[in-house]
């Protein structure tokens, strides 16, 4: 098969080959019937996912053992429905929340050979749960408000305005949107390229995937905004594989778009330039959230994060000049042209304006998406979403911190707690060794192996995160594992491996005591011993 | 006019598009580099090249000289992290320099001397890797692979024969051939092929032609590596 996409494309065999081995859902061989992924994250681990893996396996073993080629069982990393853990893709659908009944009426499916779209609708059931509305949810965006905004004060001005308004990016790095915009539309040369990128990762986040669902015409807004702002006449939608399902409904809301003449050959009418928008699906690898990974990627490469400078709004799909921004940041840069900034400033704190969709996961009543204003306290968030005797809190995800309930009265901002948006929540039930051994393990699967330090970091973090897990770690490796982290923090080639071991820190140093109980301390007092032994010794040469 | 850059208290002269490896090079100044070779472009993977600029880490092969920058490049700190670096390159692979046919004549090797290396420091991977001899002349050991992908280009660019690729993802990226098997036999390396000769460790070896100099007499015995790119 290797063989004839190589020749099909005119591309080397190793070339198809490098690009299966990297993407976590290419195979070289044709997927089972049914093709289970377990989402791995802690969150769905809490709600013993592992256990409904063996069910499920149990209920299978005999199909398994008699034709491999009908059922696999595999995990992957989270698939945004930490809202809805446990949860698993089977073919690309959602399972969410599963149980043990809904593994049963699964097992009974597979095993009568029932087709997906046979299947009870409920089992693939995502409910949307918005649980807090401030600014941005509140607000009603009609199609192409933004556009005629634009067409009346023209780019500078909507330049001008995006960079009062500050906003900057809610994907992670928090770069100013305005100063992206600009470097690009200042390009004279080459075809420009308005790229979303929809490839949320980060375990524990998932408010782009309900974004995705509920408000995607917001989206097709900003983009299309960014792309008369720039001057850009092509744009993609980079979804992660995770998403598939969502694919139908964005294409039906894309056409809206296109009938309603809002994008595509209709916008040269109304508003005289053309843009249209393609989705573009992900395989599985966290790293292509990165935009420059992910604009590899776009072009049919492995993800590996490129050498910047040159950045992508001067050299970045095809080396054109190209916005990346993020699925919220969009939306959000719409609704300030649409609705000016002045409601939008008035929020948040000195250098992190408006609000922000978080994702929050793990112990509490309500797990569900929350928009908040920069500036709430983690204390705050946690009453609201109802959840007790926390331990600690992970925010930003895996790559975020880990925050004990002596730092609960730190604040939302780019300032101290910025980053993706997943909040996931530890109760005092939970092990949090456990918790950073899972964002270990994370962080070694998802490294993209281009770099030493993250390549070889995330590995040796990973089995010495697993030692300390089984009581086999001992003192004095705690040096190697901190020295192990500030390596990748000091030389890694991009954010992954800067970020990797941030929990490990947070862990060691915020969490002594745990640490304390984890270490390996048999044989520590055989020095004190041999000094007692030989202390006759010593008495009898003294005298 | 030329445009200068502080290299560990020397005044290094530049021009513009040089990059800090490349302007140290040529005022006769050596910054520990593996997956950099002159020649070839930079990709920045290996990390060994790391210097501080200005205070703040930058990898020598991918930034560029520019007018202000005050460079660390072998202060102890500098060299303690590369080391670190170094060591983890050791420790992934399976590298085994005392029966080591490229031991001698290694630049891994002859860069853990330089930076004073003296044990491994980290827990080994101990990875199971494949080990290709189809060849009539060339082997592929992937043990000592440390995926600097320099074969890569000069196969494809100097060889114009597109004979690597790094595929994989994390610890399990690895140099794959461009066959259907995979395998280097179905190919038509030489050799006297440009990617067997800038492999900087003993991945890609030429057959029958090893331990060809006695210890002692091995090019890295008597020069260190960084004299020796210096050397006429």
């Amino acid at each position: 098969m290797i063989v004839s996409i190589a020749n099909e494309y005119s591309v080397p065999v190793s070339e198809v080959r490098a690009i299966i081995d990297f993407y976590h859902f290419l195979s070289d061989k044709k997927n089972a019937d049914y093709h289970f992924y377990f989402s791995n994250n802690i969150i769905d681990k809490m709600a013993h996912s592992d256990l409904l893996v063996l069910q499920l396996g149990e209920r299978l073993n005999s199909i398994i053992q008699q034709d491999p080629s009908r059922v696999c069982l595999d995990e992957t990393s989270c698939i945004g429905l930490a809202d809805h853990a446990p949860a698993a893709l089977v073919n690309g659908r959602p399972l969410p929340a599963l149980n043990p009944q809904s593994i049963e009426e699964v097992a009974e499916l597979v095993a009568l050979g029932r087709p997906l779209d046979h299947w009870p609708a409920h089992l693939f059931q995502v409910r949307t749960r918005i649980c807090r509305r401030s600014w941005l949810l509140n607000m009603s965006l009609p199609p192409g408000e933004s556009l005629l905004s634009w067409q009346t004060k023209g780019s500078a001005t909507i330049l001008q305005e995006l960079q009062a308004s500050q906003l900057r990016g809610r994907g992670g790095a928090g770069f100013a949107t305005a100063l992206k915009w600009r470097s690009c539309e200042e390009q004279h040369s080459g075809e420009k390229y308005v790229i979303c990128n929809a490839d949320e990762g980060e375990p524990g986040t998932f408010k782009d995937r309900v974004m995705l669902s509920e408000h995607s015409d917001w989206l097709w807004e900003g983009m299309t905004l960014c792309a008369a702002t720039v001057g850009a006449s092509k744009g993609f939608l980079y979804l992660r594989a995770e998403y598939a399902y969502l694919l139908p409904q964005l294409e039906t809301s894309l056409q809206v778009r296109r009938d309603t003449g809002w994008l595509g050959a209709a916008l040269k009418e109304r508003l005289g330039f053309e843009f249209d928008i393609q989705i573009v699906l992900g395989a599985g690898a966290y790293i292509c959230g990165e935009e420059s990974a992910l604009l590899e990627s776009l072009e049919g490469k492995r993800g590996i994060p490129r050498i910047r400078p040159p950045f992508p709004t001067i050299s970045g799909y095809l080396r054109q000049p190209t916005v990346v921004n993020n699925v919220e940041t969009f939306i959000h840069a719409a609704a300030i042209i649409s609705k000016g900034s002045d409601s939008f400033l008035q929020l948040g704190t000195t250098q992190s304006k408006g609000t922000q969709l978080l994702s929050i996961s793990g112990d509490c009543q309500r797990p569900g998406v929350y928009e908040y204003a920069f500036g709430e306290t983690v204390e705050q968030i946690l009453s609201d979403c109802g959840a007790d005797e926390v331990q600690a809190v992970q925010i930003g995800g895996p790559s975020g911190q880990l925050l004990g309930p002596q730092s609960f009265h730190l604040t939302l901002g780019y300032e101290a707690l910025g980053g993706s948006g997943s909040l996931m929540i530890f109760n005092h039930r939970r092990s949090l060794i456990e918790v950073v051994n899972n964002f270990t393990n994370f962080f070694a699967f998802e490294s993209c192996g281009f770099c030493t330090p993250c390549r070889v970091g995330t590995a040796l973090n990973q089995r010495m995160l697993t030692r300390l897990h089984l009581k086999q770690l001992r003192q004095h490796e705690i040096q190697l594992l901190e020295e192990s982290v500030r390596l990748m923090q000091n030389s890694s080639h991009c954010g992954l491996g800067q970020s990797a071991g941030n929990s490990i820190l947070n862990l060691l140093h915020d969490f002594p005591e745990t640490v304390e109980q984890l270490l390996n301390t048999i044989g520590d007092d055989n020095e004190a011993r041999l000094v007692q032994a030989l202390q006759p010794a010593v008495q009898l040469r003294k005298s | 006019m030329n445009k200068q850059i502080i290299i560990d208290g020397e005044v290094v002269t530049y021009r513009p598009g040089q990059t800090l490896i490349q302007a140290a090079r040529e005022s006769g100044i050596y910054i520990p580099h593996l997956c950099y070779q002159p020649g070839y472009h930079a990709i920045g993977s290996c990390r060994v090249c790391m210097v501080k600029v200005n205070g703040r880490w930058a990898s020598a092969c991918t930034t560029l000289a520019a007018e202000g920058q005050v460079i660390d490049n072998r202060t102890l700190e500098v060299d303690a992290h590369r080391k670190q670096i170094v060591q983890m390159l050791f420790v992934e692979g399976n590298h085994y320099c005392p029966y080591c046919e490229k031991s001698g004549e290694c630049d891994l090797q002859a860069t853990a001397y330089e930076l004073n290396m003296q044990e491994d420091h980290f827990q080994h991977l101990y990875p199971h890797r494949s080990l290709d001899t189809s060849h009539a002349e060339v082997w592929l050991d992937r043990d000592r692979c440390i995926l600097c992908g320099l074969c890569v280009q000069a196969s494809a660019e100097q060889d114009n024969k597109h004979l690597f690729t790094l595929g994989g993802r994390g610890t399990a990226t690895q140099l794959l051939v461009n066959s259907s098997s995979g395998q280097l036999g179905e190919t038509n390396i030489s050799a006297a092929d440009e990617a067997v000769a800038v492999c900087p460790v003993g991945a890609l070896m030429k057959k029958q032609s090893i331990y060809s100099r006695r210890s002692g007499e091995r090019t890295y015995d008597k020069t260190p590596i960084s004299k020796l790119e210096f050397k006429a």
